[in-house]
C-alpha cells in the first residue's frame, strides 16, 4: 500500500458522502481520515475511485464538515482491525475503538475486515448439535455448529430475551471446548445494549465475550463496518484461537437502512423498496462468514436478529436474509399476545441443517419423526382452530377435536417455557410424546411404528 | 493488443482507457494482482469491464491487460468429478494454492495438465472426418466414456492419429483441411456465451424419469425440456433439486450453485461422492460436474457461472449423452445482472432489472433441447434444464419468475404452506403444470400401461374435486357434506398422503420406479372406486376410512421394489375382503 496523502479539495458534502477532487490513485475501498476545521477527526472509506475524483463515505457525522476547511488524508490501506486474545471481555465502539476504560488493542495481527470468500471446497458440513435448552429450537428447528440461523422478529417482541437465553444456555453435549461470544449491536438502544451486557455479566460469560456497540445515537454509517469488525474478530477467535464462536448481530434491519442511505446519497438505481440492488450480495458477504473449515478446530455460528417492518415477512430484509441463512426462527406476535414465551411460531420457522444435527447418534432416534409429527399435528390443529371459529366447536368431528387439543397442548406444554428453563433434548422429546397423547397410534403417521412402540409406552404407561 | 489504464473503480465495475482494439467480452487482467475481468461495454477508447474478483485496493492508474480472448471453458477429459467456481477454476486446486479462503488473481488451468489419459482411436490415418465426428474415446470415469470429437468447423483428412497415453496438452492427431493442418488434442476450448452447434433439434418424446412420484406421474419433464421450480425460501427447493440430480435417469449431471449458500454446496460436495448411482453402484460424482459460485463470491463470476455450466452440458450432449443441468438459482443470476446493470447506470426496467432480462433468460433456456449432434453418425443427446427461481416474498408476479414462465414448459410450484405442514416434496398439485403431457403420452402408454394417461387424469380430477369441496367445508363444516363427498375427500387425502408425499431421507421411499408408481396409484384408485361403491350401498365414509387395509396402503411406499408386487397383491386381496365384509354388514 502507498504512503498516506492529504487533500483539501472537497468539492461537495452530500449526506454521508464527501466528493474529493484532484485525487490521484485513491484505491477502491481505501480508508481515509477526515479532519474538519476544528481539528475533529472521523474515518471514511473510498466508494468510487476515479482519476481526479474520489467519493468517500464518512463513518460518522458530517456535522461541521465544509468544502473549504476539511482535510482528507488517504491512508493507503483498506479497512483493518488489530485482533488479539485481549479483546475478550472488552467493549468496543462500532468502529472498533475501546468503549470501556481499557487500552486500545495493539497487535501484530492486523486483518482486513472485508473477508475473502471461504472456498466451498474447504467448508466442513455443520453437524454438531447445539443444545439451546429451548424446546421449539432443539426439538423442531435444531441449531448446529457453523450454522447461521436468524431470529425474525418485530418491534415489541421479546427477541432480545430469547437471544440472551440462547447465548446463555447454548452448549454442545459432551464437549468442554473453548467457547466465546462476539456481539455486534447496530443501532440498538443503550437500554438494550445494557440488557445484553448485564446478561453476559450475570452468567460470567462476559470474559469470553467481545462486544461491538453502535447504539442508536451513534452515526448510522458506522453500522456498515460494525458487523465486519465483529466477524473478522470472530474469524480470528475461531480459526486462529480454535474457539467455537457464537456471533449475535442485532439489528440487521438497521444495517440495511444504512446501506440504503448510502445508495440514496449516491443516486443509485434502487431495487425493491429503495434498497440497493446489491443488498443480497452485501448481506451474503456477512452471513456467509458463518461456518466450519475442514481441519480446523473452531467454528462460527451466527444468530442475526432482525425486526420485520410492520411484521411483514416479505419485506426485502427478512426475505433476502431468509434466502441466505440456513432457516429462521420466527418470533410471533400472536403467540406473544397469548402470553406464550418464547413466542416461536414453529410453522414459520425452519432449520435447514437440522437433519445433519439429529438422529440416533447425535440426539435420539425418534427426533426426526417427532418433529414431523408435531409440525403436522400442530398445522392441522391450527386449521381446525380457524375452522371452529366459523362453524363452532360443536360442528367439529371427533378427530378434529383431538387435533385442536393437541395444538393447545403443544403451545402450552412444548412451546411455553421459562426464561431460565434449560431443557435437555431428552426432556424436549418426552414433552413431545406428552403433547400427542390424545392421538391414537394410527394418527401418528410420521413416526415409525417401532419407535412409537418404544417411546410411547415408555412415557405413557397404558 | 495494447495495455490500458484504469480511470475509475466502483465495486465490480472498472472503467479503463487506452484498450485499443478491445472487443466485447474480451477477457482482461486488471491491476497489480491481475484480477480476471471481461469487457462489457465500449465507448470510443473507453472500455467498461466487469471484474470476477473483489476489487478492493484497485486504483486508477493501474494497468489493464487484454488477453484478446472471449471467456471460454476448457472441454476435455477430467471435467467429471470436478468442482469449479463460476469461471471454471477448480476449487480444490484453488484451496491447495491459496488456502481455505479464496485469494485473488489466481489463474489455474481447469483440467489437470499432467494427467495421462488412455486414448483409443476409432478412426485411422487417411479417413475423411467431418465436424463433430468421433475419432476416439477416453475412459474418463468408470461410468462415462469420453468421446473425442473433431472440433466444429474442422473437416478434412486424418493425416495422423496416435494411440496410447496422452495429456490434454499433447497432440494426438492431425487433420489436413483444405487450407492447413489442424492439430487435435484431447481438450478443446469453447466460448461460453456461444451455443455449441448441432445438426438439428428433435421434438421431446421421452420423459426424464426422476423416481419422484409427483414429477413422474403428474408433471413430467421431457428429456431436452425445460422446467422451473420457483419456491419461496424454506419450501424444499434445494432438496427437490438434489433429488433430481441424484435420481434422474440422465447420464451426466451439471449442477450450478449460483449465488447460493456455502454450506449447501458443502452438503452437495459431501453427499454426492457418497451417493451411489442407482444403476451402476458407482459414486454419483463420476457422472457429475459441480459449478459453485456461492452468494459471497464475486457477483460477476455468478453471472458467468450459468454460461459455464450450460457449455459443459452441451459438450457432453454432443457426445450423445442425456445431460441434466440444474441451476440454483436463476434469480441470483438475474440479480447479478441487475447489480452490474445498476453500476453501469443503465436505464432500469421492472424492479430495477435491466430491460434485457427476458431475452437473456430466453437465450439461456433455449440452449436446452434434444438434438442430433454434428457428425455423420447422427447420435442423439439432450440437455434438460431445471432452473430454480427464488421469487422475493414468494410473489410469482415479479419479473424473474414471469420471464422464466414464458420460456419454460414445466412449472413445479413449490408451496410454503405445504412445506410448513411437512408435505414433501411441497409441490402444489393444483398450480403446477407440464406442457409435455401430450408429447409424452405415447411413451407412457407403451412403457407403463395403456390406461396410464387416464389414471393420471382421474387422480388429478380427484384432487381438483377436493379443492372445491374444501371451500364448501370452510363454510358449512365437514359433517354437512353428503357421504359420497366425504368419500371423495377420503380418496384425495390418500392420494396426497400415501402417494404424493415422498420422503427424500428414507432409503426406500426416496426413489420409486415407474412400475411401483403404477402399482401404488392403481391401488389407491381401486380403493377409491370400491369406497364409492360401498357408500352407494349404504356404508359411512368413516367406516371405510377405518378399514385396516388403509394402513397397509400407506405402507406401500415403504416397501422395497423387489417386494412390492407381492405386497400390493396382498393389499388388493385384503381390500376386496374387507369391502365385501363391510357391504355385508351394512346390508344387515
Amino acid at each position: 500500500m502507498t504512503e498516506p496523502v492529504s487533500y483539501r479539495t472537497v468539492s461537495q458534502v452530500a449526506g454521508p458522502l464527501l466528493f474529493v477532487e484532484k485525487v490521484e490513485h485513491a484505491a477502491y475501498g481505501e480508508m481515509v481520515e477526515v479532519t474538519n476545521a476544528l481539528g475533529e477527526r472521523v474515518r471514511g472509506q473510498v466508494l468510487d475511485a476515479g482519476s481526479g475524483l474520489a467519493v468517500v463515505q464518512v463513518f460518522g457525522s458530517t456535522l461541521g464538515l465544509s468544502t473549504t476547511g476539511t482535510s482528507v488524508r488517504f491512508l493507503g490501506e483498506t479497512a483493518r482491525i488489530s485482533v488479539s486474545d485481549e479483546m475478550l471481555g472488552r467493549v468496543f465502539s462500532g468502529l472498533g475503538n475501546p468503549r470501556d476504560s481499557g487500552p486500545a488493542i495493539v497487535s501484530k495481527t492486523k486483518v482486513e475486515i472485508v473477508g475473502s470468500a471461504m472456498n466451498p471446497y474447504s467448508r466442513e458440513e455443520p453437524s454438531e448439535f447445539i443444545q439451546t435448552g429451548i424446546s421449539t429450537i432443539d426439538g423442531m428447528n435444531t441449531l448446529v455448529r457453523g450454522q447461521k440461523l436468524p431470529l425474525f422478529s418485530a418491534a415489541g417482541l421479546p427477541h432480545n430475551l430469547l437471544a440472551a437465553q440462547i447465548a446463555r444456555q447454548a452448549k454442545v453435549l459432551n464437549s468442554s471446548e473453548n467457547f466465546s461470544v462476539v456481539f455486534a449491536a447496530m443501532g440498538i438502544t443503550s437500554e438494550e445494549a445494557n440488557f445484553f451486557i448485564r446478561q453476559f455479566e450475570e452468567t460470567g460469560a462476559l470474559e469470553r465475550t467481545v462486544l461491538f456497540l453502535n447504539l442508536s445515537s451513534d452515526p448510522s454509517m458506522e453500522r456498515i463496518l460494525t458487523p465486519r469488525l465483529a466477524l473478522t474478530t470472530a474469524e480470528y477467535l475461531a480459526y486462529e484461537r480454535e474457539s467455537h464462536v457464537l456471533v449475535i448481530l442485532t439489528d440487521m434491519t438497521n444495517y440495511c437502512e444504512s446501506l440504503r442511505e448510502i445508495a440514496a446519497a449516491r443516486n443509485e438505481v434502487p431495487g425493491r423498496r429503495g434498497y440497493p440492488g446489491y443488498t443480497y450480495t452485501d448481506l451474503a458477504t456477512l452471513y456467509e462468514r458463518a461456518g466450519k473449515i475442514k481441519g480446523r478446530k473452531g467454528s462460527i455460528t451466527q444468530i442475526p436478529i432482525l425486526t420485520m417492518p410492520a411484521d411483514d415477512k416479505t419485506h426485502p430484509i427478512p426475505d433476502l436474509t431468509g434466502y441466505i441463512t440456513e432457516g429462521q426462527i420466527y418470533v410471533s406476535r400472536d403467540l406473544d399476545r397469548s402470553g406464550v414465551y418464547p413466542p416461536i411460531d414453529v410453522l414459520e420457522s425452519l432449520s435447514r441443517l437440522m437433519n445433519q444435527g439429529i438422529g440416533p447418534t447425535r440426539t435420539r432416534e425418534d427426533h426426526r419423526g417427532m418433529a414431523d409429527q408435531l409440525y403436522a399435528s400442530y398445522a392441522q390443529g391450527k386449521d381446525v382452530r380457524a375452522l371452529s371459529a366459523i362453524v363452532g366447536e360443536e360442528a367439529l368431528s371427533e378427530t378434529d377435536r383431538k387435533f385442536l387439543k393437541v395444538a393447545e397442548r403443544f403451545e402450552q406444554m412444548f412451546v411455553k417455557q421459562g426464561v431460565y428453563e434449560d431443557r435437555s433434548i431428552e426432556q424436549t422429546l418426552d414433552i413431545g410424546w406428552k403433547v400427542i397423547e390424545p392421538l391414537s397410534d394410527t394418527e401418528i403417521k410420521r413416526i415409525k411404528p417401532e419407535l412409537v412402540e418404544k417411546y410411547r409406552k415408555r412415557t405413557t404407561p397404558q | 493488443m495494447k495495455d490500458g489504464t484504469i480511470i475509475r473503480v466502483t465495486g465490480p465495475v472498472v472503467t479503463a482507457e487506452g484498450l485499443e482494439r478491445a472487443k466485447m467480452f474480451d477477457v482482461v487482467r486488471v491491476g497489480e494482482l491481475g484480477l480476471v475481468g471481461e469487457v462489457i461495454k465500449l465507448q470510443g477508447t473507453t472500455a467498461i469491464l466487469q471484474i470476477y474478483e473483489d476489487t478492493t485496493g484497485v486504483r486508477p492508474g493501474d494497468k489493464v491487460v487484454n488477453t484478446g480472448q472471449a471467456l471460454s471453458v476448457e472441454l476435455g477429459p477430467g471435467l467429471l468429478t470436478s468442482i469449479y467456481d463460476g469461471i471454471q477454476r477448480p476449487l480444490n486446486v484453488l484451496r491447495e494454492q491459496s488456502g481455505d479462503f479464496i485469494s485473488r488473481g489466481l489463474v489455474i488451468p481447469a483440467l489437470d495438465e499432467k494427467k495421462k489419459w488412455e486414448f483409443v482411436p476409432s478412426k485411422k490415418k487417411g479417413d475423411k472426418v467431418a465436424p463433430g465426428e468421433i475419432i476416439g474415446t477416453v475412459q474418463e470415469t468408470q461410468l462415462v466414456s469420453h468421446k473425442i470429437m473433431v472440433p466444429p468447423g474442422v473437416s478434412g483428412e486424418l493425416k495422423e492419429l496416435k494411440e496410447g497415453k496422452f495429456t490434454i496438452r499433447e497432440v494426438v492427431g492431425k487433420i489436413k483441411t483444405s487450407t492447413e493442418d489442424v492439430d487435435v488434442f484431447l481438450a478443446t476450448k469453447w466460448k461460453v456465451r456461444t451455443p455449441r452447434p448441432i445438426a438439428r433439434k428433435l421434438p421431446p418424446d421421452t420423459p426424464l424419469l426422476t423416481g419422484q412420484r409427483v414429477f413422474d406421474t403428474f408433471f413430467p419433464v421431457a428429456k431436452g425440456g425445460t422446467a422451473a421450480i420457483p419456491g419461496p425460501f424454506g419450501s424444499g427447493k434445494t432438496v427437490s433439486q438434489q433429488q433430481l440430480a441424484k435420481w434422474s435417469d440422465s447420464r451426466i449431471i451439471v449442477y450450478v450453485g449460483c449465488g447460493e449458500r456455502g454450506n449447501e454446496m458443502t452438503e452437495v460436495l459431501a453427499t454426492f461422492p457418497e451417493l451411489e448411482d442407482p444403476r451402476s453402484k458407482r459414486p454419483l460424482m463420476e457422472r457429475t460436474i459441480l459449478v459453485a459460485n456461492t452468494s459471497n463470491m464475486p457477483v460477476a463470476a455468478r453471472e458467468a457461472s450459468i454460461y459455464t455450466g450450460i457449455t459443459l452440458a452441451e459438450y457432453y450432449r454432443d457426445m450423445g449423452y442425456d445431460v441434466a443441468l440444474m441451476a440454483d438459482s436463476t434469480s441470483r443470476w438475474a440479480e447479478a445482472l441487475r447489480e452490474i446493470s445498476g453500476r453501469l447506470e443503465e436505464m432500469p426496467g421492472e424492479e430495477g432489472y435491466p430491460a434485457y432480462l427476458g431475452s437473456r433468460l430466453a437465450e439461456f433456456y433455449e440452449r436446452s433441447g434434444k438434438v442430433i449432434a454434428l457428425g455423420p453418425d447422427s447420435r442423439v443427446g439432450s440437455v434438460t434444464v431445471v432452473g430454480a427461481v427464488s421469487p422475493p416474498g414468494g410473489d410469482f408476479s415479479e419479473p424473474v419468475s414471469q420471464n422464466t414462465l414464458r420460456v419454460t414448459r414445466v412449472f413445479w410450484a413449490l408451496d410454503a404452506s405445504l412445506a410448513s405442514r411437512r408435505h414433501f416434496p411441497a409441490i402444489n398439485w393444483l398450480t403446477s403444470y407440464s406442457l409435455y403431457t401430450d408429447d409424452l403420452k405415447g411413451w407412457y402408454q407403451e412403457t407403463v400401461a395403456k390406461e396410464w394417461p387416464d389414471m393420471r387424469a382421474e387422480a388429478l380430477g380427484i384432487l381438483q374435486k377436493e379443492a372445491e369441496l374444501n371451500d364448501i367445508v370452510q363454510l358449512v363444516g365437514y359433517d354437512a357434506l353428503p357421504e359420497s363427498e366425504k368419500g371423495a375427500m377420503d380418496v384425495a387425502k390418500s392420494i396426497r398422503e400415501d402417494y404424493l408425499q415422498q420422503s427424500a431421507y428414507d432409503a426406500v421411499d426416496t426413489y420409486t420406479s415407474m412400475k411401483k408408481q403404477y402399482l401404488m396409484l392403481n391401488t389407491i384408485l381401486a380403493f377409491g372406486r370400491e369406497e364409492a361403491d360401498a357408500i352407494r350401498a349404504g356404508a359411512q365414509a368413516s367406516q371405510v376410512s377405518s378399514l385396516p387395509v388403509k394402513v397397509k396402503i400407506g405402507r406401500i411406499k415403504w416397501t422395497p421394489e423387489d417386494q412390492v408386487d407381492d405386497f400390493v397383491k396382498g393389499v388388493m386381496t385384503e381390500m376386496d375382503q374387507q369391502f365385501g365384509a363391510l357391504v355385508q354388514e351394512v346390508k344387515v
